[in-house]
Formats: structure tokens, C-alpha cells, sequence
């Protein structure tokens, strides 16, 4: 116990950044706006949240600054797919290759920084509870966001008249229409929502987690994250689910190197993007070849209102 | 008072028909608008803008030696683009060609490595082969998993770079260093035999020609022949194509796996014909740029071998901006982002054309 414990808390800790941007990614595509940004996104809200952090002192607008950068990057986004129907591949493509040149030209100064950051809460009463205890409720606040993040998003998206118009607009768009609901205004809200939690994702890499900024430093979390939706069918707990489970692959990884092996670095490091693929075929193998339940039929397709039949 | 009947009117209408001049003029201008923002951009990080986009020019095009570096690294860019565009013609979304460009490297090095000959023909044509294989594989393995089970080939190629890198990673810094290298993460430079020749004193090499035939023989294949015909159907009416008897599942694997030979095969040219060694960093993004050239010329081959001139002057303006004004790589990076927005945005003034009408009382 007391040997796996600790990388159980270290999963959690390295899921929570993959699992705010599953969950950003899960409210914009049920709206059926594809957006695979997410790595572009990541490293934007991991460069605001760290510069703001460093030069205000205080972690908290940190946060909120990656968070609102995040939803003034996807604007860019939003406009161009949903106003302009570009195509959502290539689009989500350049937000990465956008995001990903800003943050390093912008961030190269901040190289080598360091801040104090956010410090672990241990949850009076619960964190002394065995092993869930030290799992789960000795951790930072922002982990414990998470918590209420993962709630909040399935209340939203199954509970809510907005959650609603969300699934209507992101399986028939068309029906939608007919019902009175604006199909752009409600993949604008969800698509820029969504965006803003992608960004506070990356902050927390900055802020919370490693207390620094490194170029690139989100290594592939943000395409890990559009597989995690795959792998979630759309759904936020088990979004939850699988981020803590790549979170125990690196946290695995990290105890592994750090013990001394044989083993080299660059082998252990491939184990996260290896599982990926292996969750992806598992979950498609699972599901058969059709559509996945929860899968919105509209997902990536631009609407386009005149062409009415 | 009806304010309404006063009001100017913006309607938004389809096009039916666009002419190529109007849709090169729609290209420019997006370009234009893109270099402008970037301008405004550099403006604001206190960077002089025009100082910095003639330092790219002055670099890249001005005289013989820039136009020379254009030119290698038009080539990789090419084959690339021509790689992923194939894939694209069949809307599979190939993201992995910068991973299938490292794998073809690999190989190729691997080859130099343990099956050393004299002769350079052996040599050449043996590299090409294997360097074109792993390619392939690298490639139809996710294409494999799409036709198999519809596993998202755009995660899975992406996975692949990654790890693709990685094993490069394990290899320089492991058992294929160069001992005498001091240290630096390298292989041993390859034997006279296995070099593509160079000219004109400069670092254009003979992966040129790769390029232009395999240009060639993509647009024999794709816009003349039957076959190119089956997976231009497939991709865009899948449907369609399987009441037409076309074996669309078979046909991701041959496109992916011809796909990453194109990848592949320009890793071996890079290797060969440019570094001449491994070393990490020679994969500096033309997997993701192709991206971009391959759709600007909308997946035309020898537009692709183009357009690819025009991105080869764009890295090696912002290698000239790096040395000259101290401005990072990702200069690049930014501007072809904002290329591509602008492209994407200007997509939708092909297809649709915005009238203003002034209605009179």
C-alpha cells in the first residue's frame, strides 16, 4: 500500500491537466464543432496562466487569465467554422500551429523562471480517510475543481435546457433550426466554453504542476485529450476515468525513471502515446464499426442554414 | 417612420461558378492579410516588421546561395506535401508525415549501418527501397486500423510522430552514436557510396528529381487514372462507392502505406542527400507544414512542387530572421498559422459571394 498510494495520488495529479482539456473538448463537440486545437490551446493557457502568475504573484489570476486568453483564442476558431464553415480539421490544425508558435515566441524570456505557484490543501476530515484519503483529498485546489468540473459538465450537458439545445444542435442541426434554436450562437457558446477549460488545462501544467514554463511542455497532452473523448463516448465521468488513467501511466513512467532502470528514457516515454492508440482500436473494436451512442452525428460538418431542403 | 425600408442590406449568396482568376486573387489575398497581421504581430513584440519580413526576403530569394537553400528544402517540403496529399485526395487525414519522414530516415541509416556496401547504386537503390517500407508501414499501420475498425487515423498518425521521434531519440543518443562525436547525440557520417550527389557547389541534391517524378507519376495516377478516380469516389461519397463496388477499406491501407513511402522516401533523400548523418532536429516540422501546401494547392501535384518553393523560402527567411534579428523559428510557426486562417477564411468567398444592396425609399 504504502508503495502504490503515492502514484495513485501522482495519477490524479497528472490526469487533472488531460481532464480539464477532455472535458473543454467534450462540451464544444457535443455542440458538433470539432476542434483539434487542443495542443495549440494547452500551451497558450500553459504561457498565460505561468507569465501572469509570475508577474502578479498571485496563482489564482494565473488561472483566470488562461482561462479567458482561452476563450478569446477560440473566437478564431469559432468564427472561422462556424461563421465561415471552413473545414475543422485544417482549422483545428493551424490553431495548434498558431498557438504552439505564439507560445514560444512570446514565452522564450520566461524560460528557466520559477514560480511558487499553487501548493497542495489536504480536505480537512476526508484526506484522513485510508487510501481514497491521501488519493484524492490531499491535493491542490485545482484538482479538486476538477471534481465539481466533471459534475457540473454532465449537469450541463444531460440537465440543463442549454445542455439540451447543445445535444440537438450537435446531432441535427437542421432539426434544431426548426425548433427555434440558434444553431451558431449555441456552438459559439460551447465552443468558446469549451476552449476556456482546454486552457485552464495547460495552466495547470505551468501553475500547479511543474511551477515553470517550458517550450512545448504539454508533449502531445492536448491530441491525448481528442482520443480521451473517443474513449469517453462523450461523457464526462468517464473522461474522468480515462485521464487518471494516463495520468497513472505517467506517473508510473516518472517513479520508474526516477528509481534507476535499465530501461531507456526514450522507450518509457513512448508508453503514453502507445496506450493511446491501443485505447482508441480497443474502444473501436468494442463498439463495432458504427457510430458510437453518445458519438454526435453532426461532428464536424458546417451548417449551412440556406441550403434547407 | 420605417427605419427597415432605409436600411443597406448585406446577403450573402452562393456562387455557382468561380473563374481561376478570381480564386487566385481570393489566394493572395488571404496571403496579404496574413503577412499583414503577422506585420501588426511583430509590430507589437516591438520587432520592426518590414526590417523583419526583408530579412526573410533578402535570406531566402535574393541571391544565388538563398535560392539554393530554398531549394533543399523545397524538396522534403515537396515530397511531403505530394505524401500527404495523396492521402487527402481519399479524405484520409494522414498527420503523420513528419513521423514517416523520420522512420524513412531511420531506415535508411539502420541500412548504412549494418549492410554497408562499395557500390553506390546497390547503396542508393537499397535505402530507397527500405527507407520507402518503413515509410509505408509506419503509415499503413494507421491505415490498417481505420479500415479494420474505423479507428481515428487523425490520433493514431499523430501518436506515431511521437513515438517515431522518440525511437529516433533512443538511437542517437543509444548504440548509433558516433563515438567520436564528443558526446553529441549523432551517428557517424554516411560512406561516400551512400551520398545522393549535390550541385552547383550548393545543398541542392539529386532528391530533387525524387520529387518531380514522384509528382509526376501522382498526377499519371491520381487525375488520369482509374484508380486515382476510385479514391477521389471513395473519399468524397463513401457511399457511392460502395454501390460502385469499390473496395474503398482496401484502399486506405494502399493510400496510407503510399502515403508514407512518398514520407518515407524523403527522409532517405534529406539523409542522403543533405545531413548525411542522424541527428535529432533534422525533423524540424515539414510533416505539418505539408499539411498546409498540400491544401493551398488543392492536392494538384505539381502546384504542390510550387507552392512548396514558396514555404522552402518561408523556413529559410525565418532561419535568416533567427541569425539576423534574433527571432525564434516559431516566427515561421506563427505565420503559417495565420496563413492557414486566412486560406480557411478565404475558402468561404469561393464558394460564396457577399452582395450590398442599398435599398432606396
Amino acid at each position: 500500500m504504502e508503495l502504490i498510494v503515492p502514484i495513485l495520488a501522482a495519477a490524479v495529479r497528472s490526469g487533472t491537466p488531460i481532464l480539464y482539456a477532455t472535458l473543454g473538448e467534450i462540451i464544444t463537440e457535443k455542440s458538433g464543432v470539432l476542434n483539434l486545437g487542443l495542443e495549440g490551446i494547452m500551451l497558450i493557457g500553459a504561457y498565460t496562466g505561468f507569465i501572469v502568475t509570475f508577474n502578479t504573484g498571485s496563482p489564482l489570476w494565473g488561472l483566470v487569465a488562461a482561462f479567458l486568453v482561452g476563450v478569446a483564442v477560440n473566437v478564431i476558431h469559432a468564427f472561422l467554422c462556424i461563421s465561415l464553415r471552413a473545414n475543422q480539421v485544417i482549422c483545428g490544425l493551424a490553431m495548434t500551429m498558431f498557438g504552439t508558435g505564439m507560445s514560444s515566441l512570446l514565452g522564450r524570456s520566461y524560460v528557466g523562471q520559477t514560480i511558487s505557484g499553487l501548493g497542495v490543501m489536504p480536505l480537512p476530515g476526508l484526506s484522513s480517510l485510508p487510501v481514497v484519503g491521501p488519493v484524492f483529498f490531499n491535493q491542490d485546489p485545482m484538482v479538486y475543481m476538477s471534481y465539481f468540473l466533471v459534475l457540473l459538465v454532465w449537469f450541463l450537458i444531460f440537465k440543463t435546457k442549454f445542455g439540451l439545445k447543445m445535444r440537438a444542435v450537435g446531432d441535427s442541426p437542421l432539426s434544431a433550426e426548426a425548433a427555434g434554436i440558434s444553431v451558431s450562437a449555441v456552438r459559439y457558446l460551447s465552443t468558446l466554453l469549451g476552449g476556456g477549460f482546454v486552457s485552464l488545462g495547460g495552466a495547470y501544467l505551468s501553475v500547479v504542476y511543474s511551477h515553470m514554463w517550458v517550450e512545448l511542455m504539454t508533449a502531445g497532452r492536448g491530441w491525448i485529450a481528442v482520443a480521451l473523448v473517443i474513449f469517453a463516448i462523450w461523457h464526462p465521468f468517464r473522461a474522468a476515468l480515462g485521464s487518471y488513467l494516463f495520468g497513472g501511466v505517467e506517473a508510473l513512467q516518472m517513479r520508474i525513471q526516477a528509481g534507476g532502470t535499465s530501461i531507456p528514457a526514450p522507450l518509457l516515454m513512448m508508453l503514453p502515446y502507445i496506450l493511446t492508440i491501443t485505447v482508441l482500436v480497443m474502444i473501436s473494436v468494442l463498439k463495432g464499426r458504427g457510430r458510437f451512442l453518445g458519438s454526435p452525428s453532426a461532428l464536424g460538418l458546417p451548417f449551412y442554414r440556406e441550403e434547407r431542403e | 417612420m420605417d427605419r427597415g425600408a432605409k436600411k443597406s442590406m448585406i446577403k450573402i449568396e452562393k456562387r455557382f461558378y468561380i473563374s481561376k482568376g478570381q480564386e487566385l486573387y481570393i489566394i493572395l489575398a488571404s496571403i496579404i492579410l496574413a503577412l499583414l497581421s503577422g506585420a501588426l504581430m511583430l509590430r507589437l513584440m516591438g520587432v520592426n516588421p518590414w526590417e523583419a519580413y526583408g530579412m526573410m526576403l533578402k535570406g531566402s530569394l535574393s541571391d544565388f546561395y538563398g535560392i539554393s537553400e530554398t531549394l533543399a528544402k523545397t524538396i522534403p517540403l515537396a515530397m511531403c506535401s505530394l505524401a500527404v496529399g495523396l492521402a487527402f485526395t481519399m479524405v484520409v487525414w494522414n498527420i503523420g508525415a513528419e513521423g514517416q519522414f523520420v522512420m524513412g530516415a531511420l531506415a535508411c541509416t539502420a541500412f548504412v549501418r549494418y549492410f554497408y556496401t562499395d557500390s553506390a547504386i546497390v547503396m542508393l537503390a537499397s535505402m530507397t527501397v527500405t527507407s520507402s517500407l518503413a515509410g509505408g508501414f509506419w503509415g499503413a499501420f494507421a491505415g490498417f486500423l481505420k479500415a479494420r475498425w474505423n479507428v481515428n487515423e487523425i490520433i493514431t498518425t499523430l501518436m506515431m510522430n511521437y513515438i517515431a521521434i522518440l525511437l529516433l531519440q533512443y538511437f542517437v543518443y543509444g548504440s548509433w552514436r558516433d563515438p567520436t562525436s564528443l558526446g553529441f547525440p549523432m551517428t557517424p557520417v554516411f560512406p561516400e557510396s551512400a551520398r545522393l550527389p549535390q550541385f552547383f557547389a550548393s545543398r541542392v541534391h539529386a532528391g530533387l528529381f525524387f520529387a518531380l517524378i514522384v509528382a509526376l507519376i501522382l498526377w499519371i495516377v491520381v487525375r488520369k487514372g482509374v484508380w486515382g478516380y476510385e479514391i477521389r469516389v471513395s473519399g468524397q461519397n463513401p457511399r457511392a462507392a460502395d454501390y460502385a463496388g469499390i473496395k474503398s477499406a482496401r484502399n486506405v491501407i494502399l493510400v496510407m502505406f503510399l502515403s508514407g513511402a512518398i514520407a518515407g522516401l524523403a527522409g532517405m533523400a534529406e539523409m542522403a542527400g543533405l545531413h548525411r548523418r542522424l541527428q535529432p532536429g533534422f525533423a524540424v516540422g515539414y510533416g505539418y507544414t505539408a499539411i498546409i501546401i498540400a491544401w493551398l494547392a488543392r492536392l494538384h501535384p505539381f502546384t504542390i512542387i510550387f507552392v512548396s518553393f514558396f514555404f522552402g523560402a518561408l523556413f529559410v527567411g525565418g532561419e535568416n530572421l533567427q541569425i539576423a534579428m534574433r527571432l525564434p523559428l516559431s516566427t515561421v510557426q506563427i505565420l503559417q498559422g495565420l496563413i492557414l486562417f486566412f486560406l480557411l477564411g478565404g475558402e468561404f468567398f469561393r464558394s460564396y459571394r457577399i452582395s450590398l444592396t442599398f435599398k432606396k425609399r
